[in-house]
This record gives structure tokens, C-alpha cells and sequence, in this order.
């Protein structure tokens, strides 16, 4: 973890370099087996006289964040050779930081997606289990921390593209309040809903990093003023009397008394078994009921949402400015022709939904009553956060799924269960998910959202709740060694 | 009998420091792809960040059309693949534009006419192609540039209309310092929608659009044009089809494409710039920078200062020569003498050197003093300008070299007739040839006379009167 690492560093026990290059053989060593990296630096740098907790600490950078000189592909076929000329602001704070960066990591195409699988370079696999999927979008990063070839890294988050990865890979995926960390350089999903955030081993990583890299950016109109706040501080702050709430459409077993789903049954009762360890610590915990209307409405309308900014934000993929050059005899036939083949058929699709959402006769139907349904949901959600801390939900309803699963996609427990993360996105709440539990020998996690611009409030509540866990600095890498 | 129902589309490159959502400069260069950042290229990654100043120009400019203005700023996307829309959208504005509802003033022929504004929004222009044989070159430096577009209601009749409108409108323009307005340049560029209908018709008949026009004069050709053969056509039993056609050369045009389905631009509002409020403060602000426009001005110069038609002609066209005028008189000056200041010397001068009025030496404080001596008789009308140029000449305050040389002029009679009799005394012929002969050309004689004695200050028309009294009074005392 980071702050280990600072002190051997500190004390000279280790050099920055070596701890480069232990990374790097890592992140050989795994790469076949798990393919968490699209790109492997292949050389030690670091910013001459940079001096904060991270100088010295090797990352990984999803592969969807511009990094000038660097391979920059977003995992797809379109952007194969792309070389950015600019940084990305969180790369360039990292640059500025002196962390050093090991590689670009695996994501499902152009971040669409959430198993990891659909990447141009190949799937990404579980550590805890090589036969199952890490999830994504985020797979190759939220792999590289599980494997413990980085203390941490950067991903994206536009559903839940950095939480679900970190459930099923057993480290903390967080992303905060929506402009807290600037999306300049980042590829663009779905702008409204896109986030830049961290995968750590610890809550305390997660905030040092994210301390890194918040801040106003003048290239983000959208980046908000910063809190001043140092988030490693706030932390260990005493949550006594912090109130949350569970969703009990979500949690109550009652709702699966006709399932055999052993797995969902122990995620929940395990999950029950920790809320109980927070209110012994001093948590308030209750459970409220949420419209069940309106929580089944949460998948659609982020498909709704995401797909028609995802057709247009991806729009400038021709293949004309960069990208390889379509054939053809016209403009038309030359894009075309392009896309056809810079594209997988699940990004092909996701465009011609979101293209169909927009059209004129369908955008009032599809497109504004998503938006709609989207301030109903943060709206109710905001009127809980009046009165509750933050929200406690289970991040899955299971451990990684295998690769061959089928499970039945507008079932209960898929259509909520493993959806409701995307009211982070939603809201822009500041949201986190830290491994609670085993179940089959996987990891799961437990997801935290809280009140917007609150930050330090989450990472507070989630590093208390982690202490309860036992499961703080895991590592599937350890298994490997 | 048909008459034509005309709409225009005017797009107009706005006067920044900088693009209108990325930091590059807003330059006009002959040197392709030199003002571009990754903004521009729509390179993956990258998001807009709004000029505040295109904002407040566009915004200026819907309230000097007499828009209302929207609370809040918001921009659309609007969704198209195009080889000079790198980022596969233009952000432009759908859901509130700078301004709806306007209108223009113009007047044709001298008769007013209201053009009706439907709206005006800020957007972003494209990069510029160049087509060849069998490749295009793709120019990025105008990508990005702060566009402003207005749409008139089909309410203009005829081309003069049309061209007056595209005039005073660009006058608005230059008024309010938005743009420089160059349609060589291609700053300013029309779009015309044409139809022609019968006079009794109650509905509209076929349109026909002609994109991208520079010029006004093509913009009046291609309207005679086409409402010759719109009409034509119909006459003759024939149907306008729908569909875009060009003007060429000749003066004529052609088609260019059938208009198919209208294209589906899936607007949506973009998301990466959250809408700002626009306060009332703002709003008064922004209406104190607005100054009086052309036709304001035109109508204060002959209803207020009863100037001719040509004076309020030269005075008002540019914004710079009518402020420089009403600086002169707001320091309490002569109209009368200022126009004739102005319009004459001042305008030639300028013409002559080559220079813009803010440029020239003298400043509307001195020429307002020059105006002010004449005005009190201090100086001539004709000194007054001499002095004028000679100030131009040397750089110096026009008001030193009155001092210095001690020009002021001579009106005090006890001194003139010191004058006119020495002069008189000297001249004795002269005084002979009135008291015996009655010639009265030695008025002009003398005057000449004591015009060259007082280093021209004496004021001529005292003088002639002080002339013709002491030659009376020189006879009758002869007589005695």
C-alpha cells in the first residue's frame, strides 16, 4: 500500500526505481495469464524534484486517458495507433507528482461495457479466479491493484465502471462527486455521467491519491472549485451517529424467497452481518423503501442516457483527422467504412441505440424521459440524504461471475441488484466500494454513496467500516507468488 | 401578379481574442493550420470551455436587434459527420438562443422597413475545405471561431431590401465592435431562402436556398435571379422544385442538390458546459455598452441637429468620424462649425494620410477649442483651419499655436481704425480717388491693405464697414 511504500522509500530502503522495476516484472509476469495491460512502459521516468506522498510510486493509467507520446488506444480498433500529442490534467498531476507510471491498462471498448471482455487487445481476467470476468469497464486497472503489480490505479466510472471491477476484484474502486477531478483528457463515454477516479488496496489510499489529483481545471468547465481539504486527514474522523440507509428493495431477503441462488443469499446475509458490525461501531443504520418503479428504472435510463451522448462524443472517430483512413470514393463511403471496421458490433450497437434515441420522433419519448427519469432518481435520493449520511448497498449480488454465465438479465436481482450504482452517476454523488466479504471464494464488495461534494464524508465512513472487514490491503497477487 | 418572400441566414465571424471554446487565436491567416490547439481537432479527450467574450458580443448584438435575451447560457450539440466538423458536432445553440424575436430598421429608397429577426445564436464555425481534383485539403484555423447567426423572418420582398439589410446590418456590427464584418474575407457570409408566390396566394410557395454567398452584390444578383425565374417558371405552368442551387459567375444560378428528407441533426444540450444564469446587473451592464446605432443617429443628425442629407451621410456611416463629431460637440461646441470642421478638413486629412480618425493628432477636445474661437470671432473661419493643418504638421496643440503667434482676431474697432488709418494715410491716392472720383473699388484695396498690415487678423467684414466710414467721413470733412 502507499503509505508502506512512502516509508521505505523515506527511510531508503527501497529506491523508486526498484520499485519500477518490481512492478514492471509483475506486470510481465502476469500479463499473459490476465492481460491487464495494453501498454508496458518499458522505462523508468520520473519528474526531477517532485516531492509529494506519491513521488516514487508506480501506477497504472486506464487506457482511455490522453497521455502525449504514449499509445493511448481505449482498447479499440479505431484508435489501434493513436498517439495523443496532449495530457490528460490526471496524468500530468500525477506527472507533477512524481508517481511513476508502469502502463496503460485494459478496458472494455471505449469504456462500454462491464466485463471486461470486449477489449481489442482481449479479455482480462479475474485474479481470484482466472475462469471469471474482473468486470469493467476499468478491468485491465482494477486486475493490475488486485494483482498487486501498482498500489494503485486511475480508471473511469460512467455506471460503475470502476465500483463493480473493484467487487469483483476485492480492492477499493472510488470515484468522487462529479467535477472533483477533472475529465479533460479523458475519452469521452457519456459526459454527463463520466468520472475520473482511483483503485486502491486501502480507503487511506484511495483518499491520498484522490488528494492528488482533485482540483479545478480551466480546461473542465464542468471541474468544481476545490474543497481545500486534505482527505487522508478527514478519515479517522469519529463517525458516531453518522445515519445510513439500505435500500430494501435491494437487500431484503424477503424479496428472494423463490430464489436458489446461493451466492445472492450469502452476499445479503454477510451483508446483514456488517451492518450489524456498523451499528455496534456506531453507524445509525436503516432501511428505507425506494419506489420499486423507479429502481427498476435505473439500467434503462443509463443505457438510454449513455448511448445517445456515447454516439455523439465518439463522432469524431472517422478515421480523417487520425485513426486508420476508411476506403472509399466519397466522404461518406471513407467514414463509413472506417467505423465499420474500427468498431466491435457491441460499440456498432450501442451507437445505432443511441443514434435511434436522439432521432427527432424518438428523442422526446426516449431521450428527455430518461432525463427526466434521471432527476426523479437523484431527487429522491437527495430528499434521503437530507435526513442519512450516506447509502450502504451490496456493490453485487455475488462474487465475479465465470465467463460463461448466462444469468437472466431482467431478473430482480440483475436488473437492480447490479445496477443501482449508477445513481452515483446519476447524482454525481461521491460513491466507493471496498471488498467486505468471500462468498465462494470470491470477493464482494460493499458500495458507500454519499452526499454530493461530500467526499471526505464517504472516504470517512468507508475507512471506519473497512476496519470491521478485515479485508483492508488484500491482494489476489499473494496467491500467485 | 408574384412577389417574392425572401429570408436570410447571416453568419458572422465575431471579433475574440481567442477561439470560441479553446484557447487558440481568432486571426485571420493566409498560413494554413498554424492557429489550431487540440480543442480544434476535436482530438479524443478534449472538452469546450466558453469564451465569455463571444458570449457577451453575441448577446449585445441580439439586444441592439431589439431579441429578448434568455436567462440562462446554454449550448446544443448539433450532430452531423462532415469532413470540417472534426469533432463530428458543432456546438451551437437550439434550446436558448442569444436572442429571439427582433427586429432591424432599415431604410430603402427613404421609406423605413422593419426586418423581422426569428433568431440569433452563438456557435462555433467550421475548419475550411479545399476541394481539388481528387483530394481536399482541410484548413483547421477556422474551426472553432466564434460564429454568431441570425435568421430573419421571410419577410424581406426584394433584393434592395435584402442588400440594405445585409449593409446595416453589418453597420451594426462594425457599431458595436462584434466584427469586423469583411466579407472578402469570408466574415460575413448569407444564406438566402427565395420563394415567389401570387399576390393572392395564402400560402408560401416552393423555397429554394442558396448557401454561403460573400458578396452582397452576388447576394442582389442571385435574388434578381431567381425571382426571374421563379416567376418565369410559373407563368409558364411550370413547378419551382425544392433545392439548393448556387450563383455562379454569370450572374446566374444553378442547382447544386434536390433537397431530400431534412437532415436529422439529434440535437441535445451539450453536457460539458453547465448552464450559466445571466443576472439582471449583467444584463444592465452589457445595455451600457451599447452604443447608438446608424439609424439613431441618422435620425438625431437631421431631426435634432437639422443637418443636410449629406453631412448626415458622411457623419453617420462610421462609427468612429460620428463619435468623433459628438465628442466635439458634447465639450458644448457650434454644430454648424463643427460639421463644417469635420466634413472638411478634418475628413481630408485623414484621407490624405491615410490614417483612422482615433489616429489623427487632433483630438476632438482641441478641434472643439479651434471651434469655440472661431465661433467667439477670437480667429477666422479661415484661420481657424489653417491653423488646423499646421497643428496636423508639427504635432502641436492647435490652442499653443494661436497662443504663440498671437492670431487671435483683431474685432476691437478703436484698433481697427488705427489700422485703417494708417493705411489710408500711406495710400493717399487711393482716399483721392474715392473723395473725387466716388470709385468704390478702393473697399477691397484697403481691405487687402489692412488684411497685410494685421498679419491677417483683422476681422474683414468690421473692417469694411470701419473702411466705408472713415472714407465717408474723410470726404465730408474735405468738403467743409
Amino acid at each position: 500500500m502507499i503509505e508502506e511504500l512512502r516509508e521505505k522509500l523515506d527511510k531508503d530502503e527501497v529506491t523508486s526505481e526498484e520499485l519500477f522495476n518490481e512492478a514492471l516484472k509483475k506486470a510481465h509476469q502476469y500479463q499473459e495469464e490476465y492481460n491487464s495491460f495494453v501498454t508496458i512502459m518499458d522505462q523508468y521516468k520520473i519528474k526531477k524534484r517532485a516531492d509529494s506522498i506519491l513521488t516514487g510510486i508506480p501506477y497504472a493509467l486506464k487506457d482511455n486517458f490522453s497521455t502525449s507520446g504514449i499509445l493511448t488506444t481505449a482498447s479499440s480498433n479505431i484508435l489501434k495507433d493513436y498517439v495523443p500529442v496532449y495530457d490528460a490534467t490526471v496524468y500530468k498531476k500525477l506527472k507533477q507528482s512524481g508517481a511513476v507510471l508502469v502502463g496503460k491498462t485494459v478496458l472494455d471498448e471505449l469504456a462500454m461495457g462491464g466485463t471486461g471482455t470486449t477489449a481489442a487487445t482481449g479479455i482480462v481476467r479475474n485474479p481470484w479466479d482466472k475462469e471469471r470476468l474482473i468486470g469493467g469497464s476499468s478491468a485491465g486497472s482494477a486486475a493490475a491493484v488486485a494483482l498487486g503489480i501498482v498500489p494503485f490505479a486511475i480508471g473511469s466510472d460512467t455506471g460503475d465502471s470502476i465500483r463493480k471491477p473493484a467487487s469483483y476484484g476485492g480492492v477499493v474502486g472510488y470515484k468522487p462527486t462529479y467535477g472533483r477531478i477533472s475529465r479533460y483528457g479523458l475519452f469521452a463515454f457519456a459526459s454527463s455521467l463520466d468520472h475520473v477516479g482511483v483503485f486502491t488496496r486501502s480507503v487511506r489510499d484511495a483518499a491520498i491519491v484522490t488528494d492528488i489529483i482533485k482540483g479545478q481545471d480551466s480546461h473542465d468547465m464542468t471541474s468544481l472549485k476545490d474543497d481545500n481539504k486534505t482527505y487522508l486527514k478527514e478519515v479517522d474522523n469519529d463517525i458516531k451517529g453518522r445515519k445510513l440507509f439500505y435500500i430494501k428493495e435491494i437487500c431484503n431477503l424477503d424479496n428472494y424467497k423463490d430464489s436458489n441462488d446461493k451466492e445472492l443469499i450469502e452476499t445479503l446475509t454477510r451483508f446483514n452481518e456488517l451492518l450489524d458490525k456498523c451499528r455496534d461501531q456506531g453507524f445509525i443504520i436503516e432501511e428505507v423503501s425506494i419506489d420499486k418503479q423507479l429502481l427498476e428504472a435505473i439500467y434503462p435510463t443509463y443505457m438510454t442516457i449513455s448511448c445517445a451522448e456515447a454516439t455523439s462524443n465518439n463522432a469524431n472517430l472517422t478515421g480523417i483527422q487520425f485513426g486508420p483512413r476508411g476506403q472509399g470514393n466519397s466522404i461518406d463511403e471513407i467514414i463509413f467504412d472506417a467505423r465499420t471496421k474500427g468498431f466491435s458490433e457491441l460499440i456498432k450497437r450501442r451507437f445505432i441505440l443511441g443514434s435511434y434515441i436522439l432521432q427527432k420522433e424518438n428523442q422526446e419519448k426516449l431521450y428527455l424521459n430518461a432525463c427526466r427519469i434521471r432527476r426523479l432518481i437523484v431527487d429522491k435520493i437527495t430528499e434521503l440524504f437530507k435526513e442519512y449520511d450516506g447509502m450502504i448497498l451490496p456493490a453485487s449480488g455475488s462474487g465475479a461471475p465465470k465467463f460463461d454465465d448466462s444469468s437472466e438479465k431482467l431478473s430482480d436481482r440483475y436488473l437492480i441488484l447490479e445496477n443501482h450504482m449508477a445513481i452515483g452517476n446519476f447524482g454525481g454523488f461521491p460513491s466507493i466500494t471496498i471488498p467486505y466479504c468471500f462468498v465462494n471464494n470470491m470477493p464482494v464488495g460493499v458500495n458507500i454513496t454519499g452526499r454530493i461534494m461530500e467526499d471526505d464524508v464517504v472516504l470517512n465512513i468507508a475507512n471506519k467500516i473497512e476496519e470491521l472487514t478485515g479485508l483492508k490491503g488484500i491482494k489476489a497477487g499473494d496467491m500467485h507468488v | 401578379m408574384y412577389k417574392a418572400v425572401i429570408g436570410l441566414e447571416v453568419h458572422c465571424e465575431l471579433d475574440t481574442n481567442s477561439k470560441n471554446f479553446s484557447a487558440s487565436p481568432n486571426t485571420f491567416t493566409e498560413i494554413p493550420n498554424i492557429n489550431v490547439s487540440t480543442v480544434d481537432l476535436g482530438l479524443p479527450g478534449i472538452l469546450p470551455y466558453p469564451n465569455k467574450e463571444a458570449v457577451k458580443k453575441a448577446l449585445k448584438t441580439a439586444m441592439a436587434l431589439h431579441c429578448t435575451n434568455p436567462d440562462e447560457v446554454v449550448f446544443d450539440r448539433k450532430n452531423y459527420f462532415y469532413p470540417d466538423l472534426p469533432k463530428g458536432y458543432q456546438i451551437t445553440q437550439v434550446t436558448k438562443p442569444m436572442g429571439i424575436n427582433g427586429y432591424l430598421d432599415i431604410l430603402v429608397n427613404g421609406e423605413k422597413k422593419r426586418v423581422l429577426i426569428h433568431q440569433l445564436h452563438l456557435e462555433e464555425d467550421t475548419a475550411s475545405l479545399d476541394h481539388f481534383n481528387n483530394y481536399s485539403l482541410i484548413d483547421y484555423n477556422r474551426s472553432g471561431i466564434p460564429l454568431i447567426e441570425i435568421v430573419t423572418e421571410p419577410c424581406i420582398e426584394n433584393a434592395d431590401q435584402a442588400v440594405t439589410f445585409l449593409e446595416d446590418l453589418r453597420d451594426v456590427f462594425l457599431f458595436l465592435g462584434v466584427s469586423e464584418a469583411r466579407s472578402n474575407y469570408g466574415q460575413m457570409r448569407c444564406d438566402v431562402n427565395i420563394s415567389v408566390m401570387k399576390d393572392t396566394d395564402k400560402e408560401l410557395g416552393t423555397k429554394v436556398e442558396m448557401k454561403n454567398i460573400n458578396a452582397f452584390t452576388n447576394v442582389r444578383a442571385a435574388i434578381e435571379y431567381e425571382i426571374k425565374r421563379q416567376t418565369g417558371l410559373l407563368e409558364s405552368g411550370g413547378k419551382v422544385v425544392q433545392e439548393t442551387r448556387r450563383i455562379a459567375e454569370d450572374g446566374k444560378t444553378y442547382s447544386m442538390r434536390e433537397k431530400v428528407d431534412a437532415v436529422d441533426y439529434k440535437y441535445f444540450v451539450e453536457p460539458n458546459i453547465p448552464p450559466v444564469k445571466l443576472s439582471d446587473e449583467f444584463y444592465q451592464k452589457l445595455m451600457e455598452e451599447i452604443p447608438e446605432l446608424k439609424l439613431e443617429r441618422y435620425e438625431k443628425y437631421i431631426n435634432e441637429y437639422h443637418l443636410s442629407e449629406y453631412d448626415v451621410g458622411v457623419l453617420s456611416s462610421k462609427k468612429d468620424i460620428s463619435d468623433y463629431f459628438e465628442e466635439v460637440l458634447s465639450y458644448g461646441s457650434d454644430i454648424e462649425l463643427t460639421v463644417n470642421f469635420v466634413t472638411s478638413a478634418i475628413l481630408s486629412t485623414i484621407k490624405k494620410l491615410e490614417i483612422d480618425i482615433k489616429d489623427l493628432f487632433i483630438t476632438p477636445k482641441m478641434l472643439s477649442g479651434i471651434v469655440d474661437k472661431v465661433k467667439n470671432k477670437d480667429i477666422s473661419l479661415d484661420h481657424g483651419k489653417k491653423i488646423l493643418y499646421q497643428a496636423i504638421e508639427q504635432k502641436i496643440d492647435p490652442n499653443e499655436i494661436i497662443k504663440k503667434q498671437n492670431l487671435h482676431q483683431i474685432n476691437d474697432k478703436d484698433q481697427l481704425l488705427n489700422l485703417i488709418c494708417e493705411v489710408m494715410d500711406e495710400n493717399k491716392e487711393q482716399v483721392r480717388q474715392y473723395i473725387e472720383d466716388g470709385n468704390t473699388y478702393v473697399y477691397n484695396f484697403f481691405i487687402g491693405k489692412v488684411m497685410q498690415n494685421s498679419n491677417r487678423q483683422a476681422n474683414p467684414n468690421v473692417s469694411l464697414e470701419i473702411i466705408k466710414e472713415e472714407l465717408e467721413r474723410r470726404k465730408n470733412s474735405e468738403s467743409k
